[in-house]
């Protein structure tokens, strides 16, 4: 058969980095799209235009300034004292800031189509700051996380470039599909780069057509 | 007897507004004034949603802001409750769940509206099971007044809840309002551009223009303040009184009503003999005789009156300010003014031609 043991590990290795990563992006993102959301603050075009550059940025050069911070000699390596250049740690942080636009730009969509009504509405009913966020706003900006989560999974398990520069290729370790495949390829073992990528392929057009169906199907509903 | 005392001074980039508010924390306080006059800025001052960096609100004896010493409560523990002038419904919970929002976050020991109490005065039990977006305009509007009541609150905030209603959805809740107010006994303030609204709601009127207040007192006085005249002058408000029924003449198809000792009469009413009822005069409906008249006349409505104040409106016509128990205005001819020889303390007859209801008023 053409998957082995080392493309499973690849496999383990990637949902954990995509899960990693969204998670520590929706603790990270959530209070950063609020406040870019509702700021009126002259910064705030900075801070968008900082978030949404690994959109247009060539991931190489997003992996080469992680790679330097993460190294030995730069800010993030000195704090540490230790390099988490081609650590799982080092690609959790990296895949962070790559997949970041694709989780702060639909939960700062969904905040902003919310509106402070609602907000305002449910301090009127006596609902503290964050009691009126988790029961009012989060259910209405539900989708926007649904969005959220699977663009950020989605878009962390399709990265490359990042994952190259910052992870290597370690099996085991920082080994991620992507990486896998073009290992395959460099190797000749088409059967084996065509199996992951069909699989991929399938998983990606899956996972999108079900956030369509669900947004389309299930009006958000609480009680 | 309990006051609101309110101050604000606060700027925004294309306007000022700077008010100080005295009123009883009683009866239903419209705040009436143009768009842009600051009407809803200043009901969001009191809510504490806009915060004036000078401020100070008291309702009683609590305190609710004092920027001189720092203290502004957020309105999540004022005793406030607020209906918006768009409904602002969880969508995501049904009609009951709405309702239940704000009563679930008081304690026990402060509920003193029922549930059952909201949904008879407000008639929405058929909706309870409802999901909101399936109500219409009317209902939802309804749904969020019985909210807010649910919270117990102290003073309930009212901004323009009637502006996306049409006409006739807006006689089904202004009655409501009214009714509320006579039954939970709940000081309301109510923001307002409608001279409808104010005739049938309002106790007492608060009068702003361009951030400033201009008039506050009861309904009557101001409407028929020089003030009142100045920025609203083509409403020609003459009075509006608070009269009682005193006996019906079906015969003739009218009802007598009773203000101060004196009558008028309107058409038929289907009201119990003592009930309350507002009535409405223009200015331009009141006519003025120096003397009693000896033959006989047509109009059936005519009031005794002592002139108060002659106000020159332009060059052709002038208000006459009289007091019959309550102020009224005539607005008649400088020609007929000079003619009579009006002066301030004479006594007059004053000829109403038209009285309405408030049920004909519309904008």
């Amino acid at each position: 058969m053409a998957i082995t043991e080392l493309d499973l590990s690849a496999l383990w290795v990637t949902l954990r980095l995509a899960t990693m990563t969204v998670v520590v992006l929706l603790i990270v993102g959530t209070p950063l799209a609020w406040w870019l959301a509702h700021t009126r603050s002259r910064v705030r075009p900075i801070v968008e235009a900082l978030v949404a550059l690994p959109i247009v940025l060539p991931p190489t050069v997003l992996g080469f300034y992680i790679l330097v911070a993460l190294g030995p000699h730069g800010p993030l390596g000195w704090l540490t004292n230790f390099t988490l250049a081609f650590t799982f740690t080092g690609l959790v942080i990296a895949s962070v800031f790559y997949s970041m636009p694709f989780v702060i730009q639909p939960l700062q969509g969904a905040f902003e189509a919310a509106g402070k009504g609602p907000l305002e509405a449910a301090w009127s009913l006596r609902a503290s700051k964050m009691d009126a966020f988790l029961t009012v706003i989060s259910p209405i900006a539900l989708r926007g996380y649904i969005s959220a989560v699977v663009l950020g999974f989605a878009h962390t398990i399709g990265e490359f470039g990042v994952v190259l520069m910052v992870g290597g290729s370690i099996p085991g370790q920082t080994r991620v599909l992507s990486t896998t495949i073009f290992s395959h390829v460099e190797a000749m073992e088409y059967a084996q780069a065509h199996a992951i990528s069909a699989c991929m392929l399938v998983f990606s057009f899956l996972v999108l057509l079900g956030v369509y169906i669900a947004n389309r199907r299930f009006p958000i509903h609480v009680s | 007897m309990s006051r609101l005392i309110a101050r604000f001074d606060v700027c925004y980039p294309s306007f000022h507004l700077n008010v100080s508010l005295d009123v009883p924390t009683s009866g239903i306080t419209v705040l009436f004034g143009p768009s842009g006059s600051g009407k809803t800025t200043l009901l969001r001052c009191l809510a504490g949603l806009e915060r004036a960096s000078d401020g100070f609100m008291q309702f009683g004896n609590d305190v609710w802001q004092d920027e001189a010493r720092g203290v502004c409560q957020p309105l999540s523990t004022r005793p406030i409750g607020y209906v918006f002038q768009e409904p602002r419904l969880f969508p995501h919970y049904s009609v009951r769940s709405n309702l239940l929002y704000g009563y679930k976050r008081i304690s026990a020991e402060e509920r003193r509206i029922s549930i059952e109490q909201v949904v008879t005065i407000l008639g929405i039990g058929h909706l309870l099971d409802r999901r909101t977006h399936k109500l219409s305009g009317g209902e939802q509007q309804r749904v969020a007044i019985g909210r807010a009541l649910l919270t117990s609150p102290k003073l309930l905030l009212m901004d323009e809840p009637l502006t996306s209603l049409d006409i006739q959805r807006k006689q089904e809740i202004l009655p409501f309002i009214r009714r509320l107010h006579e039954e939970v006994r709940i000081p309301v303030i109510y923001v307002s551009h409608a001279i409808s609204e104010i005739l049938q709601l309002a106790d007492r009127v608060v009068l702003l223009k361009q951030g400033i207040l201009v008039g506050v007192g009861a309904l009557n006085e101001v409407l028929t303040s020089l003030e009142f005249r100045k920025s609203f002058g083509s409403l020609r408000v003459g009075a509006v009184l608070d009269a009682r029924v005193a006996s019906h003449e079906p015969q003739y198809g009218l009802s007598k009503l009773e203000f101060k000792g004196q009558f008028l009469f309107v058409p038929l009413q289907l009201v119990a003999i003592g009930q309350p009822l507002r009535v409405h005069i223009f200015s331009n409906d009141v006519s003025l005789v120096v003397d009693r008249m000896t033959s006989a006349t047509s109009v059936l409505n005519i009031l005794e009156a002592t002139i108060v104040e002659i106000r020159e409106i332009d060059q052709s016509s002038a208000d006459v300010l009289l007091d019959i128990g309550a102020p009224l205005v005539a607005t008649i001819t400088r020609k007929s003014l000079a003619h009579l020889g009006l002066k301030p303390g004479h006594r007059v007859f004053a000829l109403i031609k038209a009285v309405a209801l408030n049920e004909e008023l519309t904008e």
